[in-house]
């Protein structure tokens, strides 16, 4: 009876589900169409880099870039399997979706440290 | 001249045919006439070789079960009124097997009730001299729900991912784990729990969702799984960050 | 009576129906299905166009400002408000399943679904107002 490894994923995918629910509509608002469109003003670069110098601010970017991707890792794959019946290729599809959302939460990291 | 209104309802005879077929038959269109009554009418005078199941006909045995125009429903508590003008599309249900005509083979689903192990685990039995196990209202809430389940499958017809995969355990056997898993009699959990927490347990589940749409019963088989889901979760981290606290109660006998 | 009788089992030839692989056209709950999951796709994208922003800081006020220009073209805004759309329907979507597995007690009795999915908005537009509010303040 092999116990599976399935809720390690499942509680980045519902941590990232939270998160994503909650922050994206506004953060998508106000960066992706009010600023641009001129109907707020972006902050200042000194502004932009001082808000983000923040250690909270950081970690709280870190965890919502990188468990929004493991969200999308875990629902994508599972879309892939009922979806388009590509179960028989899981190991491509896990290694695909998980090793990507790895890869993004590792540049966040170095990207972060960085500031 | 009577109202009537035409079911055209699904034709498989396995010793004539290879492919099924459907076949049209004109009922009369009673006001108080389920779709159950009408295929009765059609064996009793119209064509005497319609094979199908059914028993109580008033919703709670669950041998019924079929899909009309396209949806998993009991035939006996589906109105020919609500289906009017018609045509109506009867069917075997969905995802399964089909045996003969509208009958399907649930053998497979018998089998997996098995996995849920429907039964109260005690780590040791009270001896009778020490009476009853007490049970209050708010305990017995806690999993009636999950209790009224009459095995109807028509949440299996509904799941997709159990059209896919024919291994995965599925809502009704889920929901009865959980009758099992939060009823204050029961030790079992942690050995349910290593049945079903693997790859054909909960896990193929991605909250779909129509399972609960279907259910005669209101069991909500879909919010039975999503609370395994956490519960198997925070169990799984448990036992990685507090292996020494992880010495399952009866799941080393499992 | 012969020795050994036994007789030829009859298994009837079941006729199996196979799942098309687009089985989630034909019914609108599953179009609805399938769109929720494809949400998470823009989650991912905006996801990496906020690492993207961040990393722009990071680099300096230069490609601050080529960032942000880049953001006013019209393939950004376009896609940014089909991710708005979608993370919002991500959002509806959470918050409504979320009492499915949110089993919460108070005084004895299970809490209804639609006042946890109310607390959960109540809960997102405090969020909103906050976030806003730090980044147009800063």
């Amino acid at each position: 009876m092999k116990k599976s490894n399935e809720p390690f994923w499942w509680a980045l995918f519902a941590g990232g589900g939270m998160l994503s629910a909650f922050f994206l509509p506004v953060l998508i608002l106000l960066t992706g169409l009010a600023m641009p469109l001129g109907w707020v003003e972006p902050p200042s670069y000194e502004a932009a880099l001082s808000l983000l110098k923040h250690p909270l601010t950081r970690l709280f970017l870190l965890l919502l870039i990188s468990l929004s991707m493991f969200h999308w890792a875990h629902r994508f794959r599972f879309t892939l399997y009922d979806g388009l019946q590509l179960k028989h290729l899981h190991t491509l599809i896990a290694v695909l979706c998980y090793g990507t959302a790895i890869a993004v939460s590792v540049v966040t990291v170095w990207v972060l440290w960085r500031v | 001249m009577a109202e009537t209104i035409a079911l055209e309802v699904f034709r498989y005879r396995p010793e004539q045919e290879e492919e099924p077929t459907f076949q049209t038959y004109e009922v009369p269109l009673q006001k108080d006439w389920v779709v159950l009554d009408a295929l009765n009418y059609i064996k009793d005078t119209l064509d005497g070789s319609l094979t199908f199941r059914w028993s109580c006909r008033m919703g709670v045995c669950g041998s019924c079960g079929m899909m009309v125009n396209g949806d998993p429903v009991l035939t006996c508590a589906a109105f020919l009124e609500t289906y009017r003008p018609g045509p109506i599309r009867v069917e075997p249900l969905a995802n399964f097997p089909v045996v003969r005509d509208l009958v399907i083979e649930m053998g497979g689903f018998i089998s997996k009730l098995k996995r849920a192990k429907p039964w109260i685990i005690r780590e040791e039995e009270k001896p009778l001299s020490e009476g009853e196990y007490v049970q209050s209202p708010e305990q017995l809430a806690d999993f009636k729900q999950y209790s009224m389940c009459i095995n109807c499958m028509l949440c299996y017809s509904a799941c997709p991912v159990f059209g896919l995969e024919q291994d995965f355990s599925g809502p009704a056997v889920l929901a009865l784990a959980q009758r099992y898993n939060l009823d204050s009699r029961d030790q079992g959990a942690t050995e349910r729990m290593n049945e079903l927490s693997q790859d054909e347990g909960i896990w193929p589940c991605t909250l779909v969702g129509e399972c609960s749409e279907v259910c005669p019963k209101q069991v909500d088989p879909a919010g039975a799984i999503q609370r395994y889901k956490l519960s198997s979760t925070q169990d799984w981290w448990k036992s990685l960050l507090m292996p020494w606290g992880a010495k399952s109660k009866v799941g080393d006998q499992g | 009576m012969a020795d050994n009788p036994h007789y030829t089992k009859y298994h009837p030839k079941w006729y199996r129906h196979k799942v098309p692989i687009f089985w989630w056209v034909h019914k609108w709950t599953s179009i609805k299905f399938i769109t929720r999951e494809i949400t998470s796709v823009f989650v991912a994208f905006y996801a990496v166009v906020l690492l993207f922003h961040v990393s722009a800081v990071a680099q300096g006020p230069e490609a601050y400002d080529s960032f942000l220009s880049c953001m006013k073209s019209p393939v950004s805004i376009g896609a940014h408000l089909l991710a708005l759309l979608f993370a919002s329907f991500h959002s509806y979507t959470w918050f409504s399943l979320a009492p499915k597995g949110l089993v919460v007690k108070m005084r004895g009795e299970r809490v209804s679904g639609p006042v946890i999915a109310g607390a959960h908005y109540v809960a997102w537009l405090i969020v909103s107002i906050v976030v806003a509010w730090i980044v147009l303040s800063a």
